[in-house]
């Protein structure tokens, strides 16, 4: 439920949320149990829970485009699989069958692009190169490129195909990899005496708290700038991954296995998802030794959390702390993100930048309308569009911006092709 | 676009043939409980030996024997698992640092061969010729830990990356779909209270507090012995 519709603020949405022009147009998920006990809790300690967003489809629903989509049935493996029962809004899920009803449609699964082919000149994409899955190479023509890869991916094949200058850390200039920023997490785990199921959930069921999150509250004496948002999700139980033990649980043996038996139906985890910083030396370039399969260099990432992001998340993390005490637990794991920055344990996939949106050439890959500024037919959609990571999950923001790049494209560009904004 | 202009460019770039559909549909009763695909016999009693440590049971009470998991490990590291089909294994290899995650250019098959036989000769020169299985629980256990401390020299793998992948291997087989050759009779998932993968709860989610109240059920059904035919 939103919590600001045209500026009336609704009291079980979120009251720090922006003004919206309308509701959602379905009601929230059903609440798992540890969503409302984390609800409880966090309104005894005068905090605003709130069901958070989610692109699971809580009835069935046919969207703007026709599109019939089936009520979630909280199966539990929404995240990382695809959905049996078209309960999850995606481009494949809400547009891709609208899309394959055109004529003037066409597309191929199973291949990679590789290259943006540029002209002569270096200022006009001519179209793409890409593999299919016996690995050969075709061209395909194009007058208009748009770039909507994963974040990484954007930067990486806007760096093979020499679209824009790279970012170099030691001089500080160029653009391209330039503003890479992760997300800051944390999680404290809960175990309670309640039977949790925690395998009945959805991909985004929870309630989450906004109040530490950006300017929401006075940072006064605190030592950094940003925040983030505290939830808990029930997005499933999938035993290997995602089950829960006490601290000081032995590793393995007949301990971990009477602590798992013990535990598995009696817990859950709040957990933080905050800001993170562009800084100088996190960035992403080509990778100077290895290759992919196609014997094209990697994308090379460079990165480690900063100061103010330790600050910022251990603050997070001590609220989410009191918020798993106040759900009355019999025991809680307190883990906060240390230092240094692990590729190990999966934290999120909301990277962002390295191909950020900007005024200034100078400093940015694209333009307010994600084109980019030295190949005006190649536009650039995604989290890498971001200068920074704020707060929030990236999606909404992309969805938004694919949207206003989209916009600009069929009302403005396709009438008189050529930069949109000049410098 | 025109698809008629698309150019060919070049061809027949080696890929791996990733794209083989699972036949799920189709399945077989479990082999007999010996080594088979990947790990000789003297390999397989060292697993038996380790994974029987690493999670105990006993008939009433299942654990890594009742559950199938050397079975389990033996099918994956003869598969596509095994062989690092999926990983990226191209040199030159660096050391890497503790945040990298695996950085070995073994892969897990080539580690269980290495390791395995880097432990028994440990074992043997410590404790008069005897291999791991040979040797007490207790002694086992202080084994594992010390694998797990990377207090043991194995050669050319780290002791730690072995304990990690191999506790790894085991939880998978005890928690993973019965299809794959563990978690027998869903030994797993009774354990811990899993009903397996099921398509609706819209009923049960708001039954708060309330046990659900149906028997475990896998990918092949309710039998929980079946296994995928293909692996």
């Amino acid at each position: 439920m939103a919590g600001n519709v045209a500026g009336e603020r609704r009291p079980d949405g979120n009251p720090f949320e922006g003004n919206r022009s309308r509701d959602y147009p379905l009601p929230p998920l059903e609440r798992s149990a540890g969503s409302l006990m984390f609800d409880k809790a966090a309104r005894e300690l005068g905090y605003h829970p709130f069901p958070g967003p989610a692109a699971n489809a809580s009835r069935p629903y046919k969207n703007p485009l026709g599109v019939q989509m089936g009520q979630c049935t909280y199966c539990g493996y929404c995240e990382w699989f695809g959905c049996g029962n078209n309960s999850k809004a995606s481009p494949q899920s809400t547009i891709l069958p609208v899309l394959l009803k055109k004529d003037n449609f066409s597309y191929r699964t199973g291949c990679d692009v590789t290259r943006v082919v540029l002209d002569g000149s270096g200022t006009k994409a001519k179209g793409v190169l890409y593999r299919d899955l016996e690995g050969r190479e075709f061209e395909q023509p194009a007058e208009l490129v748009i770039l909507c890869a994963f974040a990484h991916h954007n930067v990486h094949l806007l760096l093979l195909s020499g679209i824009g200058k790279p970012y170099d850390p030691v001089s500080n200039t160029g653009v391209v990899g330039r503003n890479y920023a992760y997300q800051i997490t944390s999680a404290v785990e809960v175990f309670v005496d309640e039977l949790m199921n925690p395998y009945m959930g959805a991909g985004a069921l929870g309630q989450a708290v906004d109040d530490f999150n950006g300017d929401n509250f006075d940072h006064g004496p605190e030592g950094f700038i940003g925040g983030g948002y505290i939830a808990l999700w029930t997005t499933g139980g999938r035993p290997i991954l995602q089950h829960h033990l006490p601290q000081d649980t032995p590793t393995w043996g007949a301990g971990w296995k009477k602590a798992m038996a013990e535990n598995y139906l009696h817990s859950t985890a709040v957990s933080t998802h905050g800001n993170v910083v562009s800084h100088r030396n996190a960035y992403l370039d080509l990778d100077p030794t290895y290759k992919d399969i196609y014997g094209n260099p990697m994308l090379r990432l460079t990165f480690d959390f900063h100061a103010n992001d330790y600050r910022m998340s251990d603050y997070l993390t001590s609220k989410a702390e009191g918020i798993a005490r106040a759900m009355k637990p019999r025991s809680i794991n307190v883990k906060k993100r240390k230092p240094p920055y692990s590729i190990i344990p999966y934290q999120t996939t909301h990277n962002t930048g390295g191909a950020a949106m900007g005024d200034d050439p100078r400093t940015s890959v694209v333009n307010r309308y994600l084109q980019s500024w030295d190949v005006p037919n190649v536009f650039v959609v995604g989290a890498c569009n971001f200068p920074q990571n704020p707060g929030y999950n990236p999606t909404g923001t992309v969805g938004a911006l694919a949207y206003w790049a989209a916009d600009a494209i069929r009302t403005r560009y396709l009438k008189r092709p050529g930069p949109l904004v000049q410098v | 676009m025109d698809e008629t202009k698309r150019r060919f460019v070049q061809a027949a770039l080696a890929l791996p043939a990733t794209l083989v559909l699972p036949a799920c549909e189709r399945t077989a009763p479990r082999p007999a409980r010996i080594a088979g695909t990947f790990f000789s016999a003297d390999e397989y009693r060292f697993v038996e030996a380790a994974t029987a440590r690493l999670i105990p049971g006993n008939r009433e009470d299942p654990g890594a024997i009742e559950a199938d998991i050397p079975l389990f490990i033996d099918l994956q590291l003869g598969g596509p698992y095994g062989r690092a089909d999926r990983w990226y294994m191209e040199g030159p290899w660096a050391a890497g640092t503790a945040q990298q995650g695996y950085q070995l250019k073994q892969t897990p098959s080539e580690l269980y061969r290495i390791a395995i036989a880097g432990i028994d000769a440990y074992c043997r020169r410590q404790y008069s010729g005897r291999a791991f299985a040979e040797l007490s629980a207790d002694r086992q256990d202080e084994i594992l830990r010390n694998l797990e401390a990377g207090k043991i020299e194995l050669g050319d793998v780290p002791a730690q990356a072995f304990f990690s992948v191999l506790w790894q291997n085991t939880q998978e087989g005890f928690l993973a779909d019965p299809m794959y050759g563990g978690n027998r009779g869903f030994a797993g998932w009774k354990l811990i209270g899993f009903p397996g993968p099921r398509y609706n709860y819209v009923e049960e989610i708001t039954q708060y507090g309330k046990p659900y109240p149906l028997p475990p059920v896998g990918i092949l059904g309710r039998d929980g012995t079946r296994m995928r035919a293909d692996i």
